[in-house]
This record gives C-alpha cells, structure tokens and sequence, in this order.
C-alpha cells in the first residue's frame, strides 16, 4: 500500500505516537481551529489501539516538534492526517503484537489489544505498552504493510476534548497564556495598509508606554494593557496619515473584468490552450460576490519573545511552519533562530489577521530583548487589515437541446485567493515587512494552475455538459488585500453553477432536482441529491400572513473530489419589506468513512450557517480611502434570532477514505437560498448578499 | 490609582488600579480569570459579558469603578469537576465550536435561566441575541441551554 501523504513526508512512526507510562503522545504538524481536530485525531488512535482516549496527549503545530504538515486548510486534515494517523497506529500496533508475541512465546493469533493493555485470548498475564517498549520509542520508519481496522460509525457522541475547559474558565487561548513578566503590545496603523504615516512624535515615555518605529511600521508598548490600549489610540489621532492617490479606491466590482490574464480550466486545471469565443446562447446570467470578511470572533494577537538572538512566537497561524520560514525570511534571521508555537484563537476561517499580528508581535520584541510582549490587534485592526475574500463576477452562457445542457460557458473574474505568507525570496505577504526600514515588497500575484485550487475551485461543474469552456481570470489589483477563506472559489462558482441550474429547470419546466439528476452520473452524487430531497418533501414549510414562503435546493462535490453535500433551505419573504428569513434546512452529506459523526455534523452545520450568513448580510464596505466596516455594526452577520433549524443526515461509507467537510456547504448555501427566494416570490437574484434592497432590485429588473 | 473593593466569584479582592480601567482588564489581568473574553470593546459581540448583581453588563465598556454589586463570570458558575448544569449541557452536547463566544453566552444563560426557568426555544435565541457565535454553533447552543432547563 502507498503511504499516505504525510506519512510519506515524515514516516518515522515516533514522530507521530509516543509511549510514556502509561500515556501515549500523539504529535500532528494540524492545528486546532474550533473544527475539532484533536478531538477526531485522538479518538482514530484511540479506536487503531484499543487505548483510552482519556489517557492521549495530543501535541500539535510546533515548529520545533512532530511532523511537518504546512498548513491546516481545505477541509484536508482528516483526509492527510486522519489517514496517516490511522496508518501509523496500525504500525505501532502491528509492532507491539510482535514484541509480545516474543516476549510471551506465542502465535501473534492468540493476543489481542484492550484499554491500552496487550492480553492473551488464553491466559492473564497482560502487558502495557511502556512495558514491551522498556523505555523505547518505537524509532522503525512506516512500511505501508500492516491494514488499518475497518468499522462503521458509531453513533455515541464524542466528547470535544477541549471544550470541558473552555466551558469552565480555562487557560485555552493565547491570550490567557500565563507568562512571567508580559508587556503589552497595540500596532498604530492608519485607515488601510496602503496608509503611510507623517509627523509622528513618540509618546512621553514617563507615561509608562514605550513607543517603537521602525519607518512606518509604529507599535507601542505597555506594562498596563490600559495604557497600551490608550497609547495606540493617542497615536493614531495625532498622526496624519497620507495615501498614494493611485491607491484610492474604485466603486463596485465591475473594475474585475479590466485584466487580461485568462485561463482556459480544463478537468478543473488551468491551461494555456486558446481560449474559444462564446457562441450565441439561449441563457445568460452574470452572478456576483462582494468581499467578505473571515470576521473572528476575537480580533488576531501574538506572543513574541527575542532573548539570546531566538524568537519564539506563540501564534494562531494556521501554518506554524510556513509563518516561522516568512518571519525567519522578513528579518533576516536563520530559520532556527525562530520557534513558532501553536496557541488558540477563536476561530480564523481562512488567513486572517494571525500572521500579521505575529509579526507585529516579533517587531516589537527584538526592540526590548528579553521581554516578552503580548500582541494583541483591536477589532477595528482586524476588520481592516485582515485579507479579505476576494469579489467575484461570473457571466454564465448555456445552450440547451433536448432538455439538456449541451454548452457551457463560464467566464470568472476575481483576485487572488493565495496571500498566505510563506518563506519567499526578496518578498514578503506581512504588513509589517512592507512597512520596516528593511522593507520588503508585496509579491505580485500568479494564477494558480493547481486543480481546483483557488479562482477557479469548482468552477468545472459535476455535471455531464458535453461542451464546456471555462475561463478564469485574475485580476492583479492589490489596493484591496485578498487571500484565502474557507472554499476559496468554490463558493462563488457554485452558487453560480446551483443558481443557474434552477434557472434553466424553471425555463424548461422541469423539477430541479429532477433535471440535475438528469445530468448526473456520479453515484454518490444522485444518492445525496435523492435523499435530500425525500428528507425535503416529508419537511412541513410554516406558512405565516404577510409572508412568502419557498425552498430551494442545491448540490455540490467540494472541490469534485471531497464530500459530496446537498441541501434544500425552506424560507419566508416578507411580502412588503422583501426580507429573507431562513426557517429550515435539510442537509444530507456523504464524507466517506465517518470518524465522528457528531463533529462531522458540527461541521457541517457550523458550514451551513457560516455561508447563510455571508449569503444574506455580509459584504465588506469601502470608500475610497479603504474599508468603512470597522466593527460588527458596520459588518453585520447573523444573530440567533436569526438561525434557521437544520436536520443532517449522513450516508456513512465505511470502506471508503474519510474526506474532510468543513467547507463543503459554503458554495451550495448561497444559491439554495437564492433559489427557494425565486420559488416564493418569482424574483432572482443574482447578486450577493441577498438582501431585501438586492431582491427589490432584481424585481424591478425582472 | 486608588484601591478598590470588590466581590468577584463570592471572594473579596481588592485592587489598586485607576477607576477608569475596564472591568475587562482587571478581571484578565489584575484577578487571572480567564472566561471573560474580549472580542470588540464596543458592546456588539457579547464575549466579555459577566454579571453585575443580577445584571448583565459588557466588562469591555463597563469601567471597574462604575462596579456596585457582586460580579459573577463563568468561573463563579462552576468548576471542571463540579460543573453547573449549564456547562454540563454544552459539554454533553459539544455545543461549540471554537468555544471563544461561550463564556458570555454562559453568563447570559445563567441569568435566563434565574429569570425564566423553562424559557422557550424562541426565549433563548431572543436572549442571546447580545451574543455574536461566528463558527454557526448556534443551534448547539440553544440546544445545550434548552438542556440545561430541562436536566436542572
Ligand atoms: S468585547 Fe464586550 S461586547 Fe464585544
Ligand atoms: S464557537 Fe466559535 S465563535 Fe462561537
């Protein structure tokens, strides 16, 4: 058998699990998110070991420990992780039989495992681990040879290792992190990234607060957060802050389509074939996405020590490694003058502000050496200089014969969702490395021509369309800073491919669900998409006066390789106001093997929701200097007066590999409410958000 | 600075601080609790919420030396090992998934519960409308405090 990948990469098994008396140490380069990795990777070692769960340790993203898995992103943690995880402890198991089976003089057929112990079928003597190892690690490299177990799901719920001491006032998040001797940080910076200061005049030092600068990147330093806190806000209003006219801002998300870097995506890989004109189409439809926030719940922060000429940071980047190599990288250190520790935060969604705040963070620390300084971004910081999602325009064409979709034509214009900071040459993706006196330039942006990897991620529909052109197109535009939010493309394309799909059921007459059957050839796909939709018909939509009410379906197959999801959303219209409120979902998802069935539904929900929320309330808001959504007013998401009741139901493949799902209904979302807004009222919409004032507009272009 | 008396948990502490620090600030840093979490410092997002006397109040706004009556944050609701019915409900049920919003929902619950001890579905969502959850737990956590009502 081939290894999985991270296996591959790092297969000495005592990377990954170690024995300690009784304890095993289970190491992973992931980090934990709120998606409840630990939890799902503990409970695989758990079940290949027959170990208690409560007696694992799971340490995880420390740039000086474990594997090296680079980042924790596109729902791949249980597929890489989770398979490699798996596979090595059935290799630690397959071991310990061995040892045992020399140690006790018998056939490797009459031992078992059970809680941790190894025992004979016949007989009482037992043995722990730590007793066969004597002390050792097991040091052999992953062979691919011994099969890990096979077993359905279980039902019982699975305990959120971390949650019992977030409920209870424990220390969880890098900011409670306990370390002597902490100063606190703010950064002064002006209304967007682009900002550059002028007449700045450090702060009385007898005030407490330590002002530091480094050419335009400004932070100050206090013992007292308060003072901290105040310090920032007197700097920034004394400063006068000057843009580069060329930076200011442009209206609207027309400006995407003025770029001539085209690619034709063929099987969802991009290519340099020449792209074919359109031909004259029966159906065209233009689809739109604003810039979204990733909007964590607490803004991004750091903790950085220099001492001895070594950095450690403790950061919520969700790839410590990567981070490590791009400070290592901005400041001109080695690689092993820095250590980058993995701490929690409340949950980032994508690359958010957490790299930069690390930065931050190690910038003000080389200035007072042996202090460690805790760095912490205010809201406003994190809503405006966080990488937003990118805007995405899409103009859909499609011919249709014979009832079916015999053309289709996709033309995606959007920015870059790849602004994660890495280790690069003479480049930076930090704000702070543009800002130092040894600045470093931002790179400029590339097309991917990874499959299905950014702009174009799902833009190849599932269905059987015999002619197919798909072109994405990237604009280069950095005045407005984008990168990745969980699904990428995905969410843009498919709520275009979903919405389009309804659209042409209704002009042909036929039921949507039916008429995406009859292009779908894929088992598991017609399995989803059938059960959704038998779930749907027995649901009962509440009728209420002064409302509309509708559903509307949609489907997916995240990146056409990952887990296959299809939702309907039942919905009311204010008749007068041509507000949306969302009263039901039915969700039906197949992710192969289920590991955790209730994490699994965790995830998807908190997907479904999260998405519903973008679709209908969020877009980021600009004037032209940068972003006028500074705070939760000003970028308004769901509240929970607002949240509709959801039932999942999972189609568990015991026998097939587990694929992740934490990003799989984010496309899918925006278009299943779309549609059940066209089935109430007869309006589409085809613009996100889908607001009330989005919906009176379509009317009236209707 | 001056020094002031307060009662935090059902303990008597007293902190020598300037009266304008917010309330935040002291219980994080000058009395290591760590469940009053910040997350905007304007009143939008619930995180820091704890209890004043029977009232719900934003420690990031709330200064310490506007603080009149008892204050209660999630570590005077209970512990790990003798969990309020509250906390039990949300580890029963994984409500949560990051976890960074639960501490002032569990503040806001505690005082719904006090006041209405069967509330609705629609009780508690109206009720934690102060509260903004970003991973979509939200269902969850009705859920766990639907729980709690009926368990306590
Ligand atoms: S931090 Fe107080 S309400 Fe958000
Ligand atoms: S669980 Fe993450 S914000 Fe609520």
């Amino acid at each position: 058998m081939t290894l999985p990948s991270s296996l591959q990469h790092n297969p000495r098994l005592s990377t990954w699990i170690l024995i300690e008396n009784d304890r095993l140490i289970v190491q992973t380069g992931k980090v934990e998110l709120g998606q409840g990795i630990k939890t799902a990777i503990a409970s695989i070692v758990a079940f290949e070991l027959d170990f208690p769960i409560s007696r694992i340790d799971l340490v995880s993203g420390r740039t000086s420990e474990g594997p090296e898995e680079g980042i924790t992103a596109g729902s791949m943690s249980i597929e890489t992780t989770g398979a490699s995880v798996r596979q090595a402890a059935a290799e630690v198991r397959c071991h310990l039989i061995n040892l045992a089976s020399q140690h006790l003089q018998v056939e490797r057929d009459a031992l078992y495992i059970e809680q941790g112990l190894v025992k004979q079928h016949r007989g009482n003597e037992s043995l722990s681990f730590s007793e066969l190892l004597n002390g050792k690690q097991i040091d052999m490299e992953a062979t691919g040879e011994p099969a890990p177990k096979i077993a359905a799901a279980s039902e019982t719920l699975l305990a959120r290792i971390d949650l019992p001491g977030k409920l209870t006032g424990g220390r969880s998040f890098l900011q409670d992190l306990q370390i002597p001797n902490l100063q606190h940080g703010r950064i002064v910076r002006g209304p967007s990234i682009h900002h550059r200061p002028t007449h700045v005049r450090p702060l009385d030092t007898s005030l407490g607060v330590v002002t530091i600068q480094d050419r335009d990147f400004i932070g100050v330093i206090g013992r007292n957060e308060n003072q901290a806190r105040s310090a920032r806000q007197h700097l920034q209003d004394a400063i006068t802050w000057q843009l580069d006219p060329s930076l200011e801002l442009t209206d609207g998300t027309d400006w995407l389509r003025e770029t001539d870097i085209g690619l034709l995506v063929v099987d969802g890989t991009p290519g340099d074939e020449p792209i074919p004109d359109v031909p004259p189409c029966h159906f065209r439809a233009t689809y739109t996405k604003p810039w979204h926030m990733h909007g964590s719940i607490s803004p991004s922060a750091a903790i950085a020590l220099w001492e001895d000429n070594h950095l450690t940071i403790y950061s919520h980047a969700q790839g410590p490694s990567l981070l490590r190599d791009a400070i290592a990288g901005a400041l001109s250190l080695t690689r092993d003058q820095v250590t980058v520790i993995h701490a929690e935060n409340a949950g980032c969604y994508g690359h958010n502000g957490a790299d930069d705040a690390a930065m931050d963070a190690a910038l003000l620390a080389i200035n007072v050496p042996g202090t460690p300084i805790l760095l912490k971004w205010e809201r406003e910081d994190e809503q405006r200089f966080e990488p937003y999602s990118p805007a995405t325009v899409i103009d859909v064409a499609t011919n249709i014969d014979h009832g079916r979709v015999q053309y289709w034509s996709a033309d995606i214009y959007s920015q870059t969702h790849s602004g994660r900071p890495f280790g690069m040459q003479g480049a930076s993706n930090l704000i702070a490395a543009w800002e130092q006196a040894k600045a470093l330039p931002r790179p400029i942006p590339q097309p991917g021509r990874g499959n299905h990897s950014g702009i174009h991620r799902n833009a190849d529909p599932l269905y059987r369309f015999p002619d197919r052109r798909i072109v994405k197109h990237l604009h280069r535009d950095q005045r407005i800073r984008t990168s990745s939010t969980r699904g990428l493309g995905a969410y843009a394309n498919v709520f275009a491919i979903e919405s389009a799909m309804d659209e042409l059921a209704s002009m042909e007459n036929v039921d949507p669900v039916a008429f995406r059957l009859k292009h779908l050839a894929d088992k598991r796909a017609r399995a989803v998409l059938n059960r959704c939709a038998d779930l749907a018909s027995r649901h009962l939509p509440k009728p209420r006066d002064g409302y509309k009410t509708g559903y509307g379906f949609a489907f997916a197959q995240y990146k056409n390789r990952q887990t296959y999801a299809a939702l309907c959303v039942f919905l009311q219209v204010n008749e007068k106001t041509l507000a949306t409120e969302l009263d039901h979902a039915v969700i039906v998802a197949d992710a192969g093997r289920v590991v955790d069935p209730d994490g699994l539904r965790n995830q998807l929900e908190g997907g479904f929701i999260q998405s519903a929320s973008w679709s209908l309330k969020e877009a980021v808001t600009f004037d032209r200097y940068g972003t006028t959504s500074t705070n939760w007013d000003s970028y308004p998401i769901l509240k929970f007066s607002e949240i509709p009741t959801v039932c999942i139901d999972l189609i568990d493949n015991p026998k097939l590999p587990s694929l992740g799902a934490g990003e799989a209904l984010h496309g899918p979302t925006p278009a299943a409410i779309a549609n059940a807004i066209a089935h109430a009222t007869g309006i589409r919409v085809r613009q996100i958000p889908l607001t009330s004032d989005a919906t009176r507009r379509a009317g009236l272009q209707d | 600075m001056k020094t002031l008396n307060l009662i935090v948990n059902r303990r008597e502490v007293s902190v020598a601080i300037d009266p304008k620090t917010p309330l935040l600030d002291v219980l994080r840093n000058e009395l290591d609790l760590a469940s009053p979490r910040f997350g905007c410092g304007e009143e939008q997002c619930g995180a820091c919420r704890v209890k004043v006397g029977s009232h719900l109040m934003y420690a990031c706004t709330t200064t310490v030396g506007e603080v009149q009556d008892a204050v209660t944050t999630v570590e005077g609701l209970g512990t790990l090992e003798t969990p309020h019915p509250l906390q039990q409900a949300f580890m029963d049920l994984n409500a949560g998934q990051c976890g960074y919003c639960l501490s002032g929902i569990l503040v806001t619950a505690s005082a719904l519960l006090n006041a209405n001890p069967a509330p609705s579905r629609s009780d508690v969502m109206a009720a934690l409308d102060a509260h903004l959850c970003r991973c979509g737990a939200h269902n969850r956590i009705i859920n766990a405090i639907l729980k709690a009502a009926e368990d306590s």
